[in-house]
């Protein structure tokens, strides 16, 4: 079912239309196969590059489309009702280009975020690590400032650790990543724009995952990987910062993906209902179900309205961490019900791969768990309330 | 080089279409219009022309008001500019008369600056009628060159060879410039607009031409001098349940005896 939508200008509506047209004909259509495949779909994302979807909220100066978060959102969304995978590939893709956009000097933005936005790129972000997941300041992975004879390149950082759970490893053109520089826990990580072919990266197999199969999922293995310190994004000390900074406006992707994954399983069941009969008529009127269903609407749109409105604060400036995790708790609870609840109204044959509801429901899960578990939102938010600073995700 | 595309906008052939009860011509109004699917691929092939070498591509309609979403679509993919030929008379027009409005726009874009080449869709996916090209070429008196599979220009633009994919066989065919040309749906895989495409559209001229500023009187277009009347319409009948055969060890002659009944061996 075609979502109306309140969008701010007459440009945003041909965007979304066009989203629409590459969401039915390109995405939908292949989902399931390439999920059953475990395929990354790196075509798909050359044609979304080419379109301009991999670049809609940053500076038209750098190629980007200069959208408000309000917009860009919204394609998400669209996206990910046809395909959680990609979706989320995008809003990688923006987390993986949030800190050379925002805390890049000039001189590294002219020389690198044209180029990132540029077509069909992609990016990485490499935060967690296998021992460091919620707890992201104990991280181990190291970035020590070289000063051997054969820097006549210039001063670089040597790299050698192993990040855990990147989403695009061994895809990506380039990889963001935040490595510890020095001791100090919150003050001691810095933050890198690392090129894919340096010499030193490699990856681990892909994780065997219960769902979002397509998107590929590695071990980023740092082994004297030598950045030049002109890659160095940010102050030295200044990652962590930036990480939870980037993980403001990532909330807010997964949101909106939430909110679409979840639209997409209340149209399955609701078209579902209508043409299921059971005790002569059809199960969607019988109250007992039609109930089910309204809760499920009513979650989509409450979720939606959420995430929509701490976009908009973001797009005027405003403080929106709270809300962003509001946003992301509210979300992707939400998908987890409503794809829960999708495969109810299918009864058994919600139970089969030959509906797409199990497979939302499997996709789900993972939308509580990555840029930072429900449990961390809470977190979050409670610091808000207690007035303590924001600190760890 | 001067490049025109001629484009319909069409009722989504993905909704319910139907026809309007009040004078049995297609429900332009009720259903939502998209750009012709099969006028993408005479776009591309224009565009393509235009990226191997310098050429100016204007996309022509001739439709009611809503009509102008399919220029605007068709900007979004590239062509430089659009005319809009739009006329409550031309209502009910059958291909003929269309063919008329669309031969004295082109006349009229021939005189500022002359047009090289002219391309069409195979078919339009709401009339389906594909006779409006050959038309359009007897009018201009050029060469008519339809159903094209591929495109290729001389070097020196002045001959165009198209491929023309036959049941039998497959042609090879030769015209030289101006000319009238059909594109199949085969001839090229049709671009997405790019959200930066989206955004030059909106620079990009339009003109909206009525029937007076091309010299047409009314009385020569729409439904009343039309060669052809939709006398009746009725909707497909909703389609029959298959026949499920349950095997119990007799399955093979069932399908065989099903077959036959149908006529198929
Ligand atoms: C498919 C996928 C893709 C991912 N992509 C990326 C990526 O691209 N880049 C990247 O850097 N990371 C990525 N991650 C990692 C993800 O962000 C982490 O998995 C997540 O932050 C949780 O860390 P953890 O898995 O180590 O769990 P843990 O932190 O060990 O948490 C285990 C449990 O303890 C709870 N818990 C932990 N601390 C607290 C607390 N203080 N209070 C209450 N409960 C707590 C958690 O909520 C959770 O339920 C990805 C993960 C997955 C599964």
């Amino acid at each position: 079912m075609t979502v109306e939508r309140l969008l701010p200008s007459a440009e945003a509506y041909d965007l979304l239309a066009l989203v629409r047209e590459i969401a039915a004909d390109e995405l939908a259509p292949k989902a399931a196969q390439v999920e059953e495949a475990a395929q990354f779909p790196r075509e798909t994302f050359r044609l979304l590059g080419r379109s301009g979807l991999l670049s809609l909220p940053y500076p038209e100066e750098y190629g980007g489309g200069a959208q408000p978060y309000e917009v860009y959102l919204q394609m998400l969304e669209e996206l990910a009702s046809a395909w959680l995978s990609v979706a989320v590939g995008v809003s990688v893709q923006s987390l993986a280009c949030y800190p050379l956009a925002v805390y890049g000097t000039d001189a590294q933005r002219d020389r690198w975020f044209a180029h990132l936005l540029a077509g069909d790129l992609l990016g990485a972000y490499c935060l967690s690590e296998p021992q460091a997941g919620s707890d992201v300041a104990a991280m181990t992975t190291r970035a020590m400032l070289s000063d051997t004879a054969e820097e006549l390149q210039g001063p670089a950082y040597v790299i050698d650790g192993t990040k855990a759970w990147t989403t695009h490893g061994g895809e990506a053109d380039f990889y963001t990543l935040f490595a510890r520089s020095s001791p100090d826990r919150t003050h001691g990580i810095s933050c890198f724009l690392v090129d894919a072919t340096t010499p030193g990266l490699s990856f681990g197999l892909p994780e065997h995952k219960m769902g979002l199969t397509a998107s590929t999922t590695t071990q980023v293995h740092w082994d004297g990987v030598r950045v030049p310190a002109e890659r160095r994004i940010g102050a030295e000390g200044a990652g962590l910062r930036i990480a939870l900074s980037a993980l403001d406006s990532g909330r807010l992707g997964i949101a909106a993906c939430a909110v679409g994954l979840a639209q997409a399983a209340l149209d399955a069941a609701v078209t579902y209902a209508k043409e299921r009969t059971q005790f002569g008529q059809s199960i969607i009127d019988f109250q007992g179900l039609s109930f089910l269903l309204a809760d499920m609407a009513a979650a989509v749109q409450t979720a939606r309205s959420t995430y929509l409105d701490a976009a908009r604060r973001r797009d005027r400036g405003l403080p929106f961490t709270t809300e962003a995790a509001i946003a992301k708790l509210v979300a992707t609870d939400a998908a987890m019900k409503v794809t829960t609840d999708a495969v109810q109204v299918l009864g058994g044959y919600g139970y089969t791969r030959d509906f797409p509801v199990e497979r939302y429901m499997r996709e789900a899960k993972v939308l509580q768990i990555f840029e930072g578990t429900n449990q961390i939102q809470r977190l979050v938010i409670g610091r808000a309330l207690a007035g303590s600073p924001p600190g760890e995700r | 080089m001067n490049i025109v595309v001629c484009v319909k906008y069409v009722p989504d052939a993905t909704a319910d279409r139907t026809f309007d009860p009040a004078d049995r011509t297609v429900d332009r109004v009720n259903v939502p219009g998209v750009l012709s699917e099969l006028d993408e691929h005479a776009i591309e092939a224009a565009l393509q022309l235009a990226e191997s070498g310098d050429a100016e591509v204007t996309a022509l309609t001739v439709g009611p008001a809503g009509a102008s979403d399919a220029i605007k679509k068709a900007l979004q993919m590239g062509v430089d500019k659009g005319v809009h030929v739009t006329d409550d008379a031309i209502h009910g027009s059958d291909a003929p008369a269309t063919s008329l409005v669309l031969a004295k726009a082109l006349t009229k874009l021939d005189e500022t600056s002359p047009v090289d080449l002219v391309l069409c869709g195979m078919a339009s996916t709401d009339g389906g009628m594909s006779v409006v090209p050959a038309m359009l070429a007897e009018r201009l008196g050029r060469p008519q060159v339809t159903f094209a599979g591929s495109l290729e220009l001389s070097d020196d633009r002045g001959t165009l060879t198209i491929r023309r994919d036959g049941e039998a066989a497959t042609e090879t065919v030769e015209a030289t410039l101006p000319a009238v040309v059909s594109v199949t749906d085969q001839a090229n895989e049709p671009r997405y607009p790019s959200f930066k495409g989206i955004m030059a559209a909106k620079k990009k001229p339009v003109e909206t031409w009525s029937l007076a500023d091309l010299g047409v009187a009314a009385s020569e277009v729409g439904l009343a001098v039309a060669w052809s009347t939709v006398e009746s319409y009725a909707q497909r009948p909703p389609r029959q349940k298959g026949t499920v055969v349950t095997d119990d060890g007799d399955g093979g002659r069932q399908l065989v005896a099903f077959l036959a009944e149908q006529k198929f061996v």
